[in-house]
């Protein structure tokens, strides 16, 4: 039981991500430096000792190195600033086997102590090893050295004699139709967040889902998914679910709970005591049962709440059009986009779909380029602040007060006064947008963010209409919702008649407003006062402890049911697999409910479409057949409508702002991995870095670094937040590119319960619930920004976070050295062009090195003949929403490794999402940079390998045999690219039973001492091969797309044959914005980059 | 100082110079034994099974083909294992009574499967496709050995890797053509036996090897990653 976040390693020092926020010293430092390239954070700019030790860790501290050519080739590359060490080597050279010995000498410790609790100890001391054991030059002499390394290497030898053990093979009594083993099935089904669906197509090996695809049939995701979408897999085999039916905490049944039911619905009369709450409802389906439920229980309410539900869009819309509509946005008709506060490519409806929109419009085909404009405002750096050519620092309380400038600016008529501070938003920004929107009319678009009030969405849709957009770039249909209420109200409006004690029953479907509801509500004391409690849920979480009867519910992987899509095209919902631990769908519940128990929830579902539907008979199965394998309804997306603009709201004076106080404010936002905390059991979506600040497993109290230094904080600083009365203790991040004077935090840590236990699948001794719970900080008046003041104040402890921004650096300004040729030059590993100066200069990103090196090498060149697989991303359309990590995790078994060894710089990661910051530590622009692995042609880590675990392949990839690798790690310490994973412990979880049936049996589950790395999925790459010869054909371009090119919802990755010159990537890398990653090395990455073309709005430049 | 040892310790030392030698030779050759012999590659080792399934009297007496049991060899990495449905196709109409198919009925009746022991099984870390070495004309008994004749059904290769690259670094000594794959008897071309294959009658198989990889499009593949993912 947690209940109260710990800081972890309260007496550590400095972890090596704690930045003192000594931000003139790096401020200067970037001055200094002249204009200067990427820089990854402030330690970097001020060249302190941390981030020379990070640098230099990742290449086995080879700081005793020569700076020669060989050296360099090899990625070898000593670190700045060390020439002590070629000077005094005697003295202070570290011996190869100290970290051994460290280990050998603290193991034997340890074994005779039997503490167990050392471990981590252990690993640390490992981890310093060189550094610590060289000084103290302990007692292991070279020659007992070889004699405990051969008993090793003996003992080793001999455990590799082992007899394969005996496999039973189980074949069906009946053999289904359409399965054969070895291939997997696609099932199309959808995925619904928020009460929006995303349609999908669901990989099945044998009748387990493994792997999660976006179903190019469907309007929400084009083929694209994000990150929650390819994390659900890992929902259904959690083996935290509940799994059992409980009344009063003890095991009970199914056929109890009817029975119960039953009794209930006999006492109900005209339900006055009845009160249903679910999470938004799209699903046709539940809705008409309910409507049922309330057509037979009149006195009976339903009730709807999620905390992040989209309640300003919605009452924005009302306050607009009168009645809550749904918006569509027609992304890529725009020319000029501005978001309000708002993440729309990678949070909120449609956001897959909106990503691929705003993709194609960044899209350059040799030089023509028609390219979008993105102005972004907001507080807290998102991914769509880093995509924006213009990104305003803007606290949220002072965005209200920029649209109406905005709006005004376009010529919206309203009241004169003037809201929030004028000194926040430049004249001329505002201008320079203002006049950038007029000038497109009708391709224009204005985007306001969930975090910001109900005005400022009407502010958006009357600019949107003011500026003509209305059917071109965005269009209104009625709302997805079968009852779109405002959710804040409608909970408070229960919590009132709870307290009251009017409710006798009340059924909560899905949602754990215990721990979600607003603080002020106190949800949970209310909630006791209603005589039974039904909770149906997929975890035994803080609602249904209190709960009187707990029903696990189904997984969508398990459930039938029905969904809209953004845009209201409905897609049904099919299981992939029968409950694991026999869940219920809410459509089986509300049926007992309404007395209809025992039905199956595909059957309640049919027979809701069988009504529905104008075809009868054998025409309504082939409908059902062909709905059920598309994965959508064909034509039921909702028609545009048109909503006429009520203009009462713009005559309601401006919120009062927190900005003209002058003081601290506090910004909540749904989590970018774990969103509103149902995910915060699902260790992939945990170990998944949040965008920009790279945060893996916390929320953190964000700010700004100058924020920090004019409240005396240091980064790690463990404080308290006061705010309206409440408090909540948390760990200070220093936030490049956060607003000052504003915090942000994200929803969804804390939780109070044992489960969640986002371990899954990692070591054992990862264990606890990071980060805090700003839920109870939330309050239903201001459930985004908060109104009353921020205090913080120390409490004088550290907190540890396991961000990964200082992790797997690539050495990019190589070597300082007296010798003229010897100097490398500072490399740009993002390149970066102004569309002008693309215009001007198209080849603007090729590296000379890249081609003077070319034919430069010891060894003779590789042929190939055949296939030569290569990748092309392009920087311009990446939107660093982590998809692509994620697909990848799920696809190659990539096991999870707890906060706890993420901070010792051990995630597995096989792709990961570098961010580079170019310009001042205020405002910094923000770039994406996805790194798989370069799969060189002339690699440094197989040069090295001592095994040969490492080879090349006859079509350009870095195979990597996983059961040859002893485990050197020579391979990762010579990749300058820093793209190899060695397993320092069994990460992969052996254990656990129902996460067998996750994994995907075409990829090794990697064991302990193992090297791993991305391989370009060479099983789909083989799994095409095999079918094509079968076919007797070549592999045809686009018909093996890597689990990262598939997932990307912006379609930025490519893959192909290189070889054939008409395939798509090679058509990339043709293109002139085509440049490799530290070209001088001359690796010859078969991965290249298209880079990024910005495009500013020249009345704002400079 | 006289002599401490003996001029006959002359002959002890070389003796265990040269032992050692032998030794070692012969430790290498035991311990290559070991890993060939059939204790410790289950190579050519009988196992016992629920049922006593025969090859030698189903596939050699009765001509059943492969593929009416392995449906999936042609289309599938896994050659596919038979339902218990399969086997009652004939033994719901014949040999309906026999005690040693009490376990196959019992399947059927219960609905409960058969737990076959595995013959060929490879490491986890390895990946073999049968579709694609059946299309490109490596035939049944090429790797699982005289099967027609086995009365209980035992592993003919060791399955080492060893073995793999024997065919994958010349597999024209072991193709024959497609339309021989199934064939249970089929031996190589040679003088004694020749194959008479589209109007050229074949005495060598690395002659009829060879022209079936140019025909077939086989290439020696030799990358790790053919078989390591």
């Amino acid at each position: 039981m947690i209940s109260d976040p710990q800081p972890i390693n309260p007496e550590q020092p400095e972890s090596r991500l704690n930045r003192p926020a000594d931000v003139d010293a790096a401020a200067s430092a970037l001055t200094e430096t002249g204009t200067p390239r990427e820089w990854r954070s402030i330690e970097e700019l001020r060249g302190t000792e941390q981030f020379r030790n990070a640098l230099e860790g990742e290449f086995g501290s080879g700081s005793d190195h020569l700076p020669d050519a060989a050296g360099r080739l090899m990625g070898a590359l000593p670190a700045a600033g060390q020439p002590q060490a070629q000077e005094k080597p005697e003295t202070v050279r570290p011996r190869p086997w100290d970290a051994w010995v460290a280990k050998a000498s603290l193991s034997q410790a340890l074994s005779e102590s039997g503490e167990g609790s050392g471990l981590v100890q252990l690993q640390g001391a490992v981890q310093k090893g060189p550094a610590n054991s060289a000084a103290g030059g302990d007692g292991l002499s070279r020659r007992d050295l070889l004699k405990v390394a051969a008993a090793s290497a003996a003992m080793a030898g001999l455990s590799a004699c082992t007899k394969l053990p005996t496999e039973k093979i189980v074949p069906y009594v009946r053999q289904p139709e359409e399965i054969v083993p070895g291939k997997p099935l696609f099932y199309a089904t959808s995925m619904t967040m928020q009460g929006v669906a995303t349609g999908l197509l669901v990989e099945s090996h044998m009748g387990r889902p493994t792997k999660i695809e976006g179903n190019p049939e469907h309007p929400g995701s084009l083929g694209g998914t994000d990150v929650f979408l390819q994390a659900s897999v890992l929902g259904v085999y959690d083996p935290d679910r509940s799994q059992t039916v409980l009344h009063n905490g003890q095991i009970s049944s199914w056929e109890s709970f009817l029975a119960e039911m039953g009794d209930q619905r006999a006492a109900f009369g005209k339900g006055a005591g009845l009160r249903i709450l679910t999470e938004t409802v799209s699903s046709p389906t539940l809705a008409s049962q309910l409507q049922k439920l309330q057509q037979q229980f009149p006195e009976a309410k339903w009730h709807q709440y999620e905390p992040c539900s989209g309640d300003s869009a919605r009452e924005g819309t009302r306050l607009a059009f009168g009645r809550p509509v749904n918006i569509v946005y027609r992304v890529d008709q725009a020319n000029v986009i501005v978001a309000l506060d708002s993440d729309f490519l990678v949070s909120g409806p449609g956001h897959v779909r909106y990503t691929r929109e705003f993709a194609s419009r960044r899209a350059i085909e040799g030089t023509s380029a028609n390219l979008n404009r993105l102005y972004a405002a907001e507080s807290m750096p998102t991914s769509t602040g880093a995509m924006a050519d213009h990104r305003l620092r803007l606290r949220s309380s002072e965005v209200e007060g920029m649209a109406r400038r905005l709006a005004a600016a376009i010529g919206i008529a309203l009241p004169s006064e003037k809201g929030g501070d004028d000194k926040a938003v430049p004249e001329q920004w505002v201008r320079a947008v203002a006049s950038d929107l007029a000038k497109n009319r009708g391709a224009s678009l204005v985007i306001a963010g969930e975090t910001q009030p109900p005005a400022v969405h009407a502010l958006a849709h009357a600019m949107n209409e003011a500026l003509q957009n209305v059917g071109k770039t965005v269009y209104y249909t009625d709302s997805l919702e079968a009852n779109p209420v405002n959710q804040t109200e409608s909970l408070h409006e229960l919590v009132n008649d709870l307290n009251g004690g009017h409710v006798g029953l009340i059924v909560i479907l899905g949602g754990n407003p215990v721990y979600d509801a607003p603080a002020d509500f106190d949800f949970a004391s209310a909630l006791m006062k209603a005589q039974t409690r039904v909770h149906c849920g997929l975890y035994q979480d803080e609602t249904g402890t209190l709960c009187n009867w707990h029903v696990p519910a189904a997984h969508y992987l398990e459930s039938w049911s029905d969904a809209r899509a953004y845009d209201g095209t409905i897609g049904i919902v099919q299981p992939l697999i029968a409950p694991i631990y026999g869940g219920r769908t809410h459509h089986e519940i509300v049926a007992a409910l309404t007395g209809n128990a025992g039905k199956s929830n595909h059957e309640i579902v049919k027979e809701y479409w069988q009504g529905q539907r104008p075809e009868k008979g054998q025409a309504f199965e082939d409908f059902w057949e062909t709905s059920l394998h598309d994965g959508v309804m064909a034509k039921t997306a909702l028609p545009a409508i048109s909503a006429p603009l009520q203009r009462d709201f713009m005559q309601q004076p401006p919120a009062q702002s927190m900005a003209q106080a002058g003081e601290l404010e506090l910004v909540f936002r749904p989590d970018p991995t774990i969103f509103d905390g149902r995910f915060a059991n699902n260790g992939w979506l945990q170990e998944t870095a949040r965008p920009i600040t790279r945060i893996t497993w916390d929320n953190a109290v964000m700010m700004s670094p100058a924020t920090a230094v004019h409240h005396g904080l240091n980064h790690g600083d463990y404080v308290t937040l006061r705010c309206g009365g409440r408090e909540v203790k948390g760990g200070v991040f220093l936030a490049i590119g956060h607003v000052d004077n504003a915090v942000t935090v994200h929803l969804g840590y804390g939780r109070s319960v044992s489960v969640p236990r986002p371990d899954i699948g990692s070591p054992e001794w990862v264990s606890g619930v990071p980060g805090f719970n700003a839920y109870l900080l939330r309050t239903s008046a201001a459930p985004w920004i908060t109104n009353a003041p921020l205090q913080l104040e120390k409490t004088g402890e550290k907190y540890t976070f396991a961000a990964v921004q200082h992790q797997w650096l690539i050495d990019n300004k190589g070597v300082e050295s007296d010798d003229e040729s010897v100097n490398a030059f500072q490399r740009d590993l993002v390149q970066v062009a102004t569309l002008d100066q693309f215009r001007r200069d198209p080849n603007f990103a090729q590296v000379p090195e890249a081609t003077e090196t070319k034919d430069l090498s010891l060894y003779p060149n590789y042929r190939y003949d055949g296939y030569a697989w290569g990748l092309s991303i392009d920087l311009n359309k990446c939107v660093g929403c982590n998809a692509c990590v994620v697909a990848c995790t799920s696809e190659n078994n990539v096991a999870i490794v707890g906060k706890d060894q993420v901070d010792r710089g051990r995630i597995m990661h096989w792709i990961r999402i570098d961010t580079y910051f170019h310009g001042g530590i205020e405002a910094p622009e923000m770039y994406f940079e996805p790194l798989p692995c370069m799969q060189c042609e002339n690699a440094p880590c197989e040069y090295v390998c001592p095994v040969g675990a490492t080879a090349h392949s006859s079509e350009g990839l870095n195979d990597m045999t996983y059961n040859r690798c002893v485990g050197t790690r020579y391979c990762s310490n010579n990749c300058p690219y820093k793209v190899r994973r060695f397993n320092f412990y069994l990460f992969s979880d052996y254990k656990t039973p129902s996460l067998y049936g996750l994994r995907n049996p075409d990829v090794t589950v990697r064991s302990r001492g193992v090297m791993e790395k991305c391989t370009y999925c060479v099983q789909r790459i083989n799994e095409a091969k095999i079918r094509s010869a079968e076919e007797d054909r070549v592999v045809r371009d686009l018909e093996i797309q890597t689990a990262c090119q598939q997932a990307c919802p912006a379609g930025a990755i490519m893959f192909g044959n290189i070889n054939d010159k008409k395939s798509h990537v090679a058509r990339w890398k043709a293109e002139p914005r085509n440049y490799v990653l530290l070209a001088d090395l001359n690796t010859r990455p078969r991965t290249s980059y298209l880079a990024r073309v910005r495009n500013p709005n020249p009345e704002l430049a400079g | 100082m006289p002599q401490v040892f003996h001029r006959s310790a002359n002959l002890i030392s070389r003796l265990s110079i040269y032992g050692i030698v032998v030794l070692i030779g012969v430790l290498t050759y035991a311990f290559y034994q070991i890993e060939l012999s059939g204790w410790y590659s289950n190579r050519r080792l009988t196992i016992q099974q629920p049922v006593p399934f025969s090859h030698r009297h189903h596939v050699g007496e009765l001509g059943i083909d492969c593929r009416y049991c392995h449906t999936s060899v042609e289309k599938s990495s896994f050659a596919g294992f038979p339902p218990t449905e399969t086997c009652m196709t004939c033994h719901s109409q014949i040999w309906t009574n026999a005690e040693m198919l009490e376990p196959v009925r019992a399947s059927y009746r219960d609905n409960v499967s058969i737990a076959w022991v595995r013959v060929n099984s490879l490491p986890q870390f390895v990946y073999f496709d049968h579709s694609i070495h059946v299309r490109q004309g490596v035939g049944c008994t090429t790797c699982h050995g005289p099967i027609a004749s086995m009365p209980l059904t035992y592993r003919e290769g060791t399955l080492y890797m060893s073995w793999c690259l024997n065919c994958h670094r010349q597999p024209a000594a072991f193709l024959r053509p497609r339309s021989e794959v199934f064939d249970p008897y089929y031996q190589p071309p040679s003088d004694v036996n020749p194959y008479p294959y589209k109007g050229v009658k074949y005495t060598d198989q690395l002659a009829l090897g060879r022209r079936l990889m140019k025909e077939y499009k086989v290439y020696s593949l030799q990358d790790c990653d053919t078989c390591h993912r």
